[in-house]
């Protein structure tokens, strides 16, 4: 059962204390100076947007079929059963295709290190294994991020907007954007005032490079063929051409 | 000889200056890793260095694999004397083009991972491959030249026995490559600008590769004829002119008709940042080399023939950077200009190149024997230059 993080942004206090609970349990280091950081960072996997009196968490979506291990050409990306999409670093050979593919520019880099990685949110795949909640979901004091199975998150999502209409826009962002994520949102405001584009493809976005490579195989083959037959073709009119010159030659020393 | 003497030993000083920046600029890369050499950043994890030293590099190596095409599968042997340069052009630029990935990769020592960790849905895994094995079938390719200076005669046989087998692998995993680099960026529909993304974006790769193949012999024949006083094959030049005119023709169609279906079109007539470059790319790629060529004494003569191409390439270098730099600006929300250190990595290969290509002219028998070939197709008067600079000039 692939599990999930239902993020309601009307229960939601803005006390930041996911923050610190992702920084302690990734062993980032947290103060008052990364707290006032709004974006996320190679040091900082979450962070909670304030726009007047809302607010809106950022973190990796976790992606049902993620575009960042789609592109991964050595497999240090990988979206797990339980939903986490988690890196090995020691697979990784710093392309940064995921950082350039994401839809939501969530992968970061260690641009100051001399051995760098990539950075992001994992959905605490350890955690989760272990049948754990993450560490966000575990210390929310009210419950505005919840962790659980995605469908049973998705059908309460629905169900909140459906008895509080007035409360919710009609959109849980991640239930089918880009194929849908295990992180999904509810907000009372436009996604787009925190910077969640409302442009993204349902499609999921691996299809796209898919549709393409899937074919190469096949291609292969038939073009291979075709450039050896043409070589063929042309070079038997090369062939004839010499024999028969050297034919007329032969006729014309005989004679 | 005084005017080229002059000219190479300034030329030498400009080389030592950009080797010297560049090694400096090597070692602050290594380390103090990537971002204090570089201006990229989480927004822009992709700049110059792809944009130019892999994208636009793997690009200006097409020539070997559309002249090879011609000559030994499609058998045009009056391209004949010409395929050695572009062999060893390619060569080359894929090995320059290995170098900068070098630089690129955060952690380069990991290079090799692909062979043992696959991802066959990445496509990023099947341009690893295009690059490991086409760099390797180059090398193939090229291996007669070596073998010949040396007098390795059973070695030159076998090689050459299996030079078919080469060429083709040769081509097939260049038409791979090539369009690979497009369809890298078929996974970013909501990042990159309409102009650029297209389902035929691995389509319009291949084809802008070829004319860049084509234009590149056209350039590298005209510099060899000025700088190492080569005899210029004016007629092939010619030929390869009208093929660049059709390619550019069939370019410039496919794009118009790409931009009708998926109704971009009034984009290109709606002022706007994106539009401005687009303009300049066009400009520069199709309409402007087309229009030259399209006059019969402009693409019968040398010089119009060398503008014509020097504008294709620097219209396919604008597109390339197109669509690594300027297509995602808006949708990450950041400008991305390269640091200077980025810059000088560039220039730095890009001297390589030139410095390695012209001793590699000089010590190795890369053109053919002055007359020997086809002499009848040769005109008196289609030397390149006729001022200043006199036959035979590095010599």
């Amino acid at each position: 059962m692939s599990k999930g993080i239902l993020y309601d942004a009307t229960m939601c206090i803005g006390c930041k204390q996911c923050e610190q609970a992702c920084a302690t349990e990734n062993g980032l280091p947290y103060d008052d100076r990364v707290a006032a950081q709004e974006v996320t960072s190679a040091h900082k996997y979450t962070t909670v947007l304030t726009k007047d009196d809302k607010f809106m968490r950022r973190m990796c979506m976790n992606c049902d079929d993620p575009a960042c291990a789609s592109v991964c050409p050595v497999g240090a990306l990988k979206k797990t059963s339980l939903g986490p999409v988690t890196y090995d670093k020691s697979r990784c050979m710093g392309c940064r295709y995921c950082m350039a593919a994401c839809p939501f520019g969530v992968p970061k880099y260690e641009w100051d290190k001399a051995v760098p990685g990539v950075r992001k949110c994992i959905m605490c795949s350890k955690r989760v294994a272990e049948g754990k909640q993450t560490a966000c979901a575990e210390i929310c004091p009210t419950g505005a991020t919840k962790f659980g199975d995605r469908e049973a998150l998705l059908e309460e999502a629905k169900k909140r907007i459906h008895d509080n209409p007035g409360n919710y826009l009609p959109h849980i962002f991640g239930e089918a954007e880009v194929g849908g994520t295990s992180v999904m949102l509810l907000s009372s405001i436009p996604f787009n005032t925190f910077g969640y584009r409302n442009d993204l493809t349902e499609r999921a976005l691996p299809m796209y490079t898919y549709q393409v490579l899937s074919r190469i195989p096949d291609f292969v083959p038939l073009f291979g063929t075709m450039l050896g037959g043409i070589y063929w073709i042309t070079h038997r009119r090369q062939d004839v051409a010499e024999a028969e010159a050297s034919e007329k030659d032969q006729k014309g020393g005989a004679r | 000889m005084t005017v080229p003497r002059i000219r190479f030993t300034f030329w030498k000083a400009v080389f030592i200056v950009i080797m010297v920046a560049g090694i400096y600029c090597t070692v602050l890369r290594f380390y103090r890793g990537l971002g204090a050499s570089t201006n990229l950043s989480d927004q822009f994890p992709w700049g110059l260095w792809i944009g130019f030293d892999v994208m636009c590099g793997v690009m200006l190596a097409a020539g070997g694999f559309t002249l090879t095409a011609a000559v030994e599968i499609f058998n045009i042997k009056r391209f004949h004397s010409i395929i050695r340069p572009t062999i060893l052009t390619a060569f080359l630029g894929y090995l320059l083009v290995c170098a900068a990935l070098m630089y690129d990769l955060g952690l380069p020592w990991n290079i090799w991972h692909p062979l043992i960790m696959r991802n066959p849905h990445s496509v990023m895994f099947e341009v690893a491959y295009c690059v490991m094995f086409y760099t390797t079938v180059l090398a193939l390719e090229f291996s007669p030249i070596v073998l010949e200076h040396f007098k390795l005669k059973r070695a030159l046989k076998v090689v050459r026995s299996l030079m078919v087998v080469f060429v083709i692998l040769g081509v097939l995993l260049s038409t791979l490559h090539q369009s690979s680099l497009g369809t890298l960026y078929l996974i970013m529909p909501n990042k990159l600008h309409p102009f650029w993304y297209s389902p035929l974006l691995p389509v319009f790769f291949f084809l802008s590769a070829i004319a860049v193949g084509l234009a590149m012999t056209i350039f590298e024949s005209s510099m060899s004829s000025k700088y190492f006083g080569r005899e210029l094959e004016l007629p092939i030049l010619r030929d390869l002119g009208r093929v660049l005119v059709v390619v550019l023709a069939l370019y410039g169609i496919l794009k118009f008709e790409d931009f009708y279906h998926r109704g971009v079109l009034g984009l290109v007539f709606t002022p706007g940042y994106e539009q401005r470059f687009f303009l300049l790319e066009i400009f520069l790629s199709v309409l402007a080399p087309l229009g030259l060529l399209l006059i019969p004494k402009v693409r019968e003569n040398a010089q119009g023939l060398y503008l014509a191409a020097v504008l294709t390439l620097l219209g396919f270098v604008t597109n390339r950077l197109n669509v690594t730099i300027t297509g995602v600006e808006n949708a990450v929300g950041s400008r991305y200009t390269p640091k200077w250190t980025e810059v000088v990595i560039t220039a730095m290969f890009i001297a390589l190149g030139f410095a390695i290509f012209g001793l590699a002219a000089k010590y190795l028998p890369i053109f053919p024997e002055e007359k020997a070939h086809v002499p009848a197709l040769r005109e008196p008067s289609t030397r390149f230059s006729e001022v200043a600079v006199p036959a035979h000039a590095g010599d």
